[in-house]
């Protein structure tokens, strides 16, 4: 059963998060181990694999990136384990600009530069996101998706990043 | 996991960090990125008329491993020729650094930009 299967959901990009958040905590109910305590020693077993796996399911679907990483390797392409390098020269050079930029705004301590860069970069990804949607319903975009998805990657990294140079300057 | 000694002496002290003119016809500006874990990095050689590389730096935002592969290809690189450089295999750089397999992909980010880089050189010079 693949984790829109178990969720009971059709395989695609767009869903409601609420509805996703309500289905995962009937699931976690159904399934949490508390309920077999008194079961037989098989059932206990098949309750924690099925608690488990409604958790992984959760944490994919309610992800974007990971939702469509996940989509792709429903339609056969496989991101997960792949290890070839990325090498879009005017990509790279605005990801490096980025972080050199990043790198300044740490050393000179601009929380307002910072949140705005913050915001730029989210804009980016929810642009991005925008076109793995579009990409994900229309057939045959599965590699053009896979391209979008390996880019929007280094974007989610820079955000963290940001997220953690922000936390140490409110300190 | 832990870093080897080799991994954390270069991540401490990273050797020829920084960068050159990549508009100087003797410059080859490699760029490549590590989709797995988000990484980027940016190899510059300086290229003698001789085809011999007489300087190199790096710039690389990314984990420990991928700082140390990139450092050490600086080193690696400087007196060889252009066709020696691209002979360096990524297995070389993971055992001389004992990346674990995880971290193996920081070794082929390094080897790809020695090759993004001659490839670099090569445009350049073909007009």
């Amino acid at each position: 059963m693949n984790h829109f299967e178990l969720f009971d959901l059709t395989p695609q990009f767009e869903l409601d998060l609420s509805q996703l958040a309500k289905t995962y905590q009937h699931l976690q109910q159904l399934t949490h181990p508390d309920k077999f305590a008194t079961a037989s020693e098989q059932q206990r077993l098949l309750a924690v694999q099925k608690n488990a796996q409604v958790n992984d399911a959760y944490q994919v679907l309610k992800s974007p990136l990971l939702r469509a990483e996940y989509l792709l390797e429903l339609r056969g392409v496989d991101l997960k384990h792949e290890t070839s390098t990325l090498q879009d020269g005017a990509f790279l050079m605005q990801q490096m600009e980025w972080r050199e930029q990043l790198e300044d705004i740490a050393a000179s301590k601009n929380i307002d530069a910072l949140e705005e860069m913050d915001d730029e970069i989210a804009t980016e990804i929810k642009q991005q996101l925008q076109r793995v949607h579009k990409g994900l319903e229309t057939e045959g975009q599965e590699l053009q998706v896979a391209d979008l998805i390996r880019k929007l990657k280094f974007l989610y990294k820079l955000r963290n990043e940001i997220a953690q140079i922000e936390e140490t300057l409110q300190d | 996991m832990a870093y080897s000694d080799k991994v954390i002496d270069h991540y401490e002290n990273p050797r020829n960090v920084g960068g050159f003119d990549k508009n100087d016809p003797s410059i080859a500006t490699g760029m490549v990125g590590a989709p797995a874990c988000g990484d980027v990095m940016k190899l510059q050689l300086k290229i003698g008329e001789n085809g011999i590389i007489e300087d190199a730096k790096f710039k690389t935002y990314g984990c420990g491993s991928a700082i140390a592969s990139s450092s050490l290809v600086t080193e690696w690189v400087k007196g060889k020729t252009i066709d020696e450089a691209v002979a360096i295999k990524n297995t070389d750089i993971a055992e001389e650094l004992a990346l674990p397999p995880v971290k193996i992909h920081c070794s082929i980010l390094a080897e790809d930009a020695i090759k993004a880089a001659v490839e670099d050189y090569k445009a350049k010079h073909s007009a």
